[in-house]
């Protein structure tokens, strides 16, 4: 189901988007995005820049939010920004866990519009890419 | 280490460069590449992958997913299309980079079989010293326009130098 105006309020948690990149997942995104910077899939290569192991790239945790807010909105809505820091590295085969809590519900310029608050979190707990998000409902 | 002040990290050419366009790149999206992105992002969502689902949702073919604006050409045997303020060197070398952050907006829809084309220019440059030691801190803002000249995106990218 997705969201409806009806039934967003301020202050609500969105539903939340598990993510568990395999080594493979960065080598797609590598092709898909067109970053190819070795310390995302190369373990000798991010080991000499003095990483502990090859990281996720900060791109791909801001896609997980785009995809977080797409999936709930659907196609009815859209998504109208997706901002967030990278606070924090994540690795390979650990849960990312992508949430948002809507911090605003308002109507501008004819459109009704919901402001997220969003972020991704490492088996911690801690915020590793903290953000924000606009998305249009119908 | 001295406690006299020192030099900014900041050159006279990294200050000209604030506000002042980058050459235009050119970025192309297709079908391909939109599922490609797509499946690299683990999107289900079927307006990515299936023309007759897009089309059906009301999208002119696939939809670019965000964080998706486009590949840009690539051609061995022309020079990089990277924007020249990257190569600007600060005042002491810095060796390491981190991307600090993303924001994108967006002002309409993208879909496979646009051809966008970009600018991108430095909104400010700062540097502190942080957990990391002398920081060299890179606003860039990058605006993304269609073949039919609409600013469809914006993008506010923060680049670290360490």
């Amino acid at each position: 189901m997705s969201a409806s105006w009806d039934n967003v309020h301020e202050g609500m948690e969105i539903p939340t988007l598990t993510k568990n990149c395999s080594t493979q997942q960065l080598v797609y995104w590598a092709a898909g995005s067109g970053d190819f910077y070795q310390i995302h899939y190369d373990h000798n290569f991010a080991r000499a820049t003095g990483l502990e192991n090859i990281i996720v790239h900060g791109a791909l945790k801001h896609a997980f939010l785009g995809q977080l807010l797409h999936d709930w909105v659907g196609n009815e809505g859209s998504v109208k920004r997706v901002g967030c820091s990278y606070r924090g590295m994540d690795f390979p085969d650990q849960d990312i866990q992508c949430k948002g809590i809507v911090t605003r519900k308002y109507e501008e310029a004819g459109e009704r519009l919901v402001d997220v608050e969003i972020w991704t979190e490492n088996p911690d707990g801690v915020k590793t890419s903290p953000g924000t998000g606009t998305v249009r409902l119908p | 280490m001295s406690d006299e002040p020192q030099e900014s990290l900041i050159t006279d050419e990294m200050q000209a460069s604030i506000g002042k366009d980058s050459e235009i790149t050119t970025l192309e999206i297709d079908k391909t590449s939109v599922r490609m992105f797509a499946r690299s992002v683990g999107y289900t969502d079927p307006v990515y992958y299936d023309e007759e689902a897009a089309q059906a949702a009301g999208y002119r073919s696939l939809p670019a997913p965000p964080g998706y604006l486009g590949t840009p050409l690539y051609d061995p045997n022309k020079r990089s299309a990277r924007p020249t303020q990257v190569a600007l060197e600060p005042s002491r070398p810095l060796k390491r980079m981190l991307n600090g952050g993303t924001d994108i907006e967006y002002l309409a829809d993208i879909c496979a079989g646009d051809v966008l084309t970009s600018t991108s220019a430095v909104s400010s440059i700062e540097e502190r010293l942080g957990r990391l030691g002398e920081m060299l801190i890179t606003t860039t803002k990058t605006t993304y326009r269609n073949q039919h000249g609409e600013i469809v995106a914006i993008m506010t990218g923060t680049g670290i130098r360490y």
